[in-house]
């Protein structure tokens, strides 16, 4: 038993399970038609049936109740705020199962030359709001409301000892919906982790519909007429965002560090640091000349790096790979698209670059307060 | 059919009925189920009619009316919540320990807190129905672009509401977000280019004038900050949230409705 429990805290370290999830995501949310025939072969698409759904619920709930029966993993997951999150893992596995089941029967039956599930005739296919709607809106309501006065007399709000800003919890996290936000303050300054990226999520939002403007697939569940689109978003919303507030609020202890499920939360443990920022590697390691002077020619790299990720790599993937898109798309709607989409690759890829060369800055510029 | 007449019947044709209900009698026939949409202020954000898929959960997952709706439960827990807090650092934390002691089988604060966390999920989920069936495709692209917004609102809600408790979680939580702002470009002390809006030696951006201390009303989180987000959790957020509802519930109407295939 405690051997399993070191394993799960082994593999929950987000070296591992960052890595592990990437590798299986785009075979599980296919993007290409590579990696949908690959889905197919490997029977993945299984996961969107009933018995699918039946697995993920059961080793997800097993998990839990075997997890509660440790001390560590129950004090961390039964504290009163984190309750909501525990939720949000069921409800986002019966969501997307739910979603993407009908999506794999939709695309079934437009494969054999039916119409999609939602397919209606106007007018005679429409029902009267009052009765049909009103009366699925207000058992909604009923169940909600008995849900929230039953969670609500089951589970006190929480409610610490009084405010002192002389004396600082460790660790201190933001409310849980900004952990994956915080977690990023780990890779990146606050400035961009706390103000820029969160602007680019918003505009990134808000673009989608004027970026993916392909008509089919509107107003019904399918995968495979909008594979890239799909995989995308729910790489970003499931893994980006949801992936680390889990991390963020289970699995970071004091000081931020890494702290597995069932792993006591010791605030003395020690944690070296040791990263370095790209100049002082290039520079002092590699090179072994020292720093340069002038603050340009010592972050020459990092700029560089940075020109051609969002100068030149954009340009070559319109000529090579993406030349559809960039076609499709045309030049502006493209780049916003091509921008985003890297600034979003560069979430992982900042931390890969951490866990394997410790780097800290790409670029490092604290005479402004600029490090990226 | 026999001519006996319910209580209901007889009651749904008096005067006091049909004065409130225009139409009169207990909806039956397809005109008469049709006039209590067209003559309701309430149930004509809805159409009349619908494609039969707009009434099925397993289609809209219903998480867009939970959101609104678990908005309303908040509105009235939080009015009666605001009769017995107030936003001071003398009384806050004092209140809160009165909310759950004084009060019998009071849990106006737990629907209220545990109501705003639901808030973030139904909302998050909605998103996610709302982009699996394509529903931002034209001539929806607009509305999604509202729907970010509110998003975002029910966000910096929950984030304003997390503070007045003034216990320890509350003020770490908002110190991290908050020193956040500290950091903005050009606009934060602690910000890239915050030295660039200065005239000659003086500088425009510090720690006396940034987007930091104009969020939290002082250098340091205090009574201030408290009245601050309290202002913006009771008054401000929730008087722009209700306009972009307005505008959102509005233009799923003037969009088509719910979407269909094409």
């Amino acid at each position: 038993m405690e051997d399993f429990k070191s394993l799960i805290n082994y593999i929950s370290n987000p070296t591992i399970l960052v890595t592990a999830v990437i590798i299986i995501f785009p075979f599980v949310f296919p993007p290409t038609n590579w990696f949908y025939k690959i889905n197919k072969r490997l029977n993945i698409d299984k996961l969107w049936t009933g018995k699918g759904l039946l697995l993920m619920t059961f080793v997800t709930v097993a998990f839990f109740i075997f997890g509660l029966t440790d001390y560590n993993f129950r004090s961390i997951v039964l504290k009163p705020d984190n309750v909501p999150i525990s939720g949000l893992i069921l409800l986002l596995i019966f969501f997307t199962w739910l979603s993407m089941s009908q999506a794999y029967k939709n695309d079934q039956l437009v494969d054999q030359g039916e119409s999609v599930d939602e397919y209606y005739e106007a007018p005679n296919d429409k029902v009267l709001v009052w009765p049909d709607l009103v009366y699925v809106e207000l058992i909604s309501l009923i169940l909600f409301s008995a849900f929230m006065l039953i969670w609500s007399i089951g589970l006190p709000a929480p409610l610490e000892q009084p405010a002192n800003p002389a004396e600082s919890p460790n660790p201190a996290k933001a409310p849980w919906y900004f952990l994956g936000l915080q977690e990023m303050l780990v890779y990146f300054d606050p400035w961009y982790a706390g103000v820029v990226l969160p602007t680019f999520i918003i505009i990134g939002l808000m673009a989608i519909p004027y970026i993916d403007r392909d008509p089919n697939g509107s107003g019904y569940y399918s995968y495979k007429d909008r594979k890239l689109s799909m995989s995308l978003y729910l790489f970003g919303w499931l893994i980006l965002w949801n992936v680390l507030i889990v991390i963020g609020t289970f699995l970071r202890g004091p000081n931020w560090g890494f702290f597995g499920p069932f792993e006591y939360w010791d605030s003395h443990r020690l944690e070296a640091l040791t990263n370095i920022n790209l100049s002082e590697l290039i520079f002092v390691k590699w090179l072994e000349i020292g720093l340069p002077q002038s603050i340009l020619l010592r972050e020459a790299p990092g700029l560089l790096i940075m020109f051609i990720l969002v100068a030149v790599l954009p340009v070559l993937l319109a000529k090579t790979a993406l030349k559809k898109y960039y076609n499709d798309l045309g030049a502006s709607r493209y780049s916003i698209f091509i921008v985003l989409t890297i600034f979003g690759a560069l979430l992982p890829v900042k931390m890969y670059l951490r866990w394997l060369f410790n780097l800290k800055y790409l670029i490092s510029i604290p005479e402004y307060f600029f490090n990226f | 059919m026999s001519d006996k007449k319910s209580l209901l019947d007889k009651f749904s044709v008096g005067q006091v009925w049909t004065s409130i209900f225009r139409g009169g009698g207990v909806p039956k026939s397809r005109r008469q189920r049709m006039m209590v949409v067209l003559n309701s202020v309430f149930l004509h954000l809805h159409p009349v009619r619908l494609p039969k898929h707009a009434v099925k959960l397993k289609f809209t997952w219903c998480m867009g009316g939970l959101s609104f709706f678990i908005f309303l439960i908040l509105t009235i827990s939080g009015i009666l919540l605001m009769f017995y807090y107030r936003p001071t650092i003398e009384y806050a934390y004092t209140d809160m320990i009165d909310l759950s002691e004084q009060v019998p089988f009071g849990i106006m604060r737990e629907i209220h807190r545990w109501g705003a966390h639901a808030m973030v999920i139904t909302v998050w989920l909605h998103m996610f129905r709302v982009f699996m069936t394509g529903s931002y495709k034209p001539p929806r692209e607009f509305n999604w672009a509202i729907g970010v917004i509110l998003l975002i609102l029910t966000l910096l809600l929950s984030f304003t509401g997390y503070l007045l408790p003034w216990d320890q979680l509350a003020i770490w939580a908002i110190a991290v977000g908050s020193n956040m702002a500290g950091a903005t470009p050009l606009l934060g002390a602690e910000g890239p280019g915050s030295a660039l809006l200065a005239i000659g030696d003086i500088n425009f951006i510090t720690k006396v004038s940034d987007a930091r201390f104009g969020l939290i009303g002082g250098r340091f989180l205090g009574e201030a900050t408290l009245l601050r987000f309290y202002v913006l959790h009771c008054i401000g957020l929730p008087f722009i949230i209700m306009i972009f509802m307005a505008v959102h519930f509005w233009r799923i109407r003037k969009d088509g409705g719910i979407s269909t295939p094409v």
